[in-house]
């Protein structure tokens, strides 16, 4: 069911020839559209004339399924949305219900938050950059960004005992406060993730092979991204510049001193470099964070176990690796939500493929689709 | 190819046979255990600890189990992930894609038994053994990859049960993993002296 040929019929072109249109079905299962996504793709020869997503291979309910749970118990359903990040939507979720029932959050836990969402931006870009390399053909670069993936998880780990789903921003804090020599570690990484990106930088975007495969490829101009709700480096990669990091700050994040790297002219090659970009400036707010986290309280206490805010709604959103990720809660004054509904940034940024694919290579396709970084999870929640 | 269908059957049948027979076996076992060819069928979050078994740090290659997302060159598929109403028959037909003899690891709690998906959800199927035979299951959610790891090494004491005789082949009967990590599915008479 990889790739299959579903139809084919004879049409007559405009100057008179008649060309064979193909329509082939590419997925569930296909090792290059980073999870369920089916793609029916008409072509015209190689060259594809419209490709239409096929979206809810993993539509799990998960928005459905929160208004049986109670507020605490959301937040490791909010975990297995955006499995490449799972940081995120856990604050994402923490931050909307914390508005909705006016929780207030220790500074620590703040910044605590920030530090794992900047690696996690690390993990989740280093995910996206290997597998997009990978589907161009450069599987080298695949082993490369996954190495420096496996160095966060193994800080999580060392943090809240998970590898990948950690359940560790919860409503009022986080779980757990950093353990003994975390921080140094932290500290040794973003030293080394440096270097490995400039090495990373120079092996996949200096090697002509790939920039062939990737400029010029799946063109998003500024107002189209703008128009169609592109966020994140989907649309920095446009040179639309907005990042909620900068632009509604939230958190700690106005303490820190960043840049948000954005491209020019909106290719694949423009979106991966931009998350490539990112990663450094993800380092420089990790090492501000550090120097700038003073003991405390990392949760509030006296929390109660069963949360039930007053009747009303609270929306929230948060800068996650993908673009926008916002949660909005109903409360309806009893312990469980009345309706949770996931603004999710890959579903937004997904629906871009048909009109990028459009006049590219079938080959092309898949690397469109892989800067897109779409993560199923949360595009079917 | 009819009398090597039959071959297991007629040395099976034959006096002294049993003798070549099992020799055979234990060259095909051994041979299909130590190059499991694995068909990631990743849907959701095991499909990360998927990928990250077969990467550097815990390198599944060095057990010849390589990821090879092509049903008609694999062995054993690992169903890692949730599988959904809509997702299970393009699980079932690339079950059917894959080329005898061929096995099947349910990776994580959701193709375990739908795991955190079990209660309140209309879309979850509640574990892959509901239409596919599964011979090891591994919990976790996710589970690591050296759970993952040591499924495969599971596979391979049940694969060395098998034979290339039909009458000799038992069905798998399938299991939940009662204590422990990994558990993996007992076959009639495995252990029984024959």
């Amino acid at each position: 069911m990889s790739v299959e040929i579903e139809s084919r019929e004879c049409v007559v072109r405009g100057d008179g020839g008649v060309v064979e249109q193909l329509v082939v079905n590419v997925g569930p299962s296909h090792p290059s559209t980073h999870g369920v996504c089916r793609v029916i793709v008409h072509l015209d020869g190689e060259v594809v004339t419209k490709a239409e997503p096929v979206i809810g291979y993993l539509h799990r309910g998960i928005e459905k399924m929160a208004e049986n749970r109670t507020y605490l118990q959301v937040v490791p359903l909010t975990d297995r949305l955006d499995y490449v990040g799972s940081m995120y939507a856990n604050w994402a979720y923490c931050r909307a219900l914390e508005r909705l029932a006016g929780i207030r959050v220790p500074e620590r836990a703040e910044y605590l938050r920030v530090i794992v969402c900047e690696m996690q931006r690390i993990a989740s870009h280093m995910m996206s950059l290997g597998s997009a390399a990978a589907d161009s053909g450069a599987a080298t670069m695949f082993i490369y960004a996954f190495d420096q993936r496996e160095r966060i998880i193994e800080l999580f780990e060392e943090l809240c005992g998970a590898r990948l789903t950690y359940n560790y921003v919860r409503p009022g804090g986080v779980s757990f406060d950093v353990p003994e020599g975390w921080v140094e570690t932290a500290l040794a990484f973003c030293r080394t993730h440096r270097a490995a990106l400039t090495e990373m930088d120079r092996l996949y975007f200096g090697n002509v092979i790939a920039r062939d495969r990737l400029k010029g490829v799946g063109v998003l101009s500024a107002a189209d991204a703008v128009a169609w709700g592109a966020s994140g480096p989907v649309a920095r990669g446009s040179g639309v510049n907005f990042d909620l990091r900068k632009h509604d700050p939230y958190s700690v994040y106005p303490r820190f001193d960043f840049d948000v790297p954005t491209g020019s002219n909106g290719d694949c090659y423009d979106r991966a470099r931009v998350r490539l970009f990112e990663c450094y400036e993800s380092c420089r707010i990790l090492e501000q964070a550090i120097a700038q986290m003073e003991p405390g309280p990392f949760r509030t206490e006296g929390l109660p176990r069963l949360l039930a805010p007053r009747p009303g709604d609270a929306y929230d959103h948060i800068e996650s690796a993908r673009g926008s990720l916002g949660v909005y809660l109903v409360a309806d004054g009893t312990p469980r939500p009345y309706r949770m509904k996931v603004r999710s940034p890959a579903f937004c940024n997904l629906a871009l493929l048909p009109m990028l694919a459009e006049g590219h290579m079938l080959s092309d396709l898949v690397v469109i689709l892989g800067s897109l970084d779409p993560v199923f999870g949360e595009v079917d929640r | 190819m009819a009398l090597v269908d039959r071959l297991g059957q007629t040395l099976d049948s034959g006096s002294g046979g049993g003798i070549i027979l099992t020799s055979v076996d234990a060259l095909a076992n051994w041979s299909r255990g130590k190059s499991l060819w694995a068909m990631p069928m990743g849907t959701a979050c095991c499909a990360m600890e998927l990928i990250a078994a077969s990467f550097n740090k815990f390198d599944f290659d060095r057990h010849g189990t390589f990821p090879r997302p092509d049903p008609r060159h694999t062995d054993v598929m690992v169903v890692a992930g949730t599988i959904t109403r809509k997702m299970a028959p393009a699980v079932k037909r690339l079950y059917e894609q894959m080329a005898d003899p061929k096995w099947v690891i349910a990776m994580g709690n959701c193709a375990i038994s739908g795991g955190i998906f079990y209660y309140d959800t209309y879309s979850v199927v509640r574990g892959v053994d509901e239409f596919l035979p599964v011979d090891v299951y591994i919990a976790g959610c996710p589970p690591r990859p050296e759970s993952l790891q040591d499924g495969v090494l599971r596979l391979r004491e049940i694969i060395a049960t098998g034979s290339i005789s039909p009458d000799r082949v038992r069905e798998a009967v399938l299991t939940l993993p009662s204590s422990g990590a990994v558990s993996f599915g007992k076959r009639p008479g495995e252990g029984e002296a024959r």
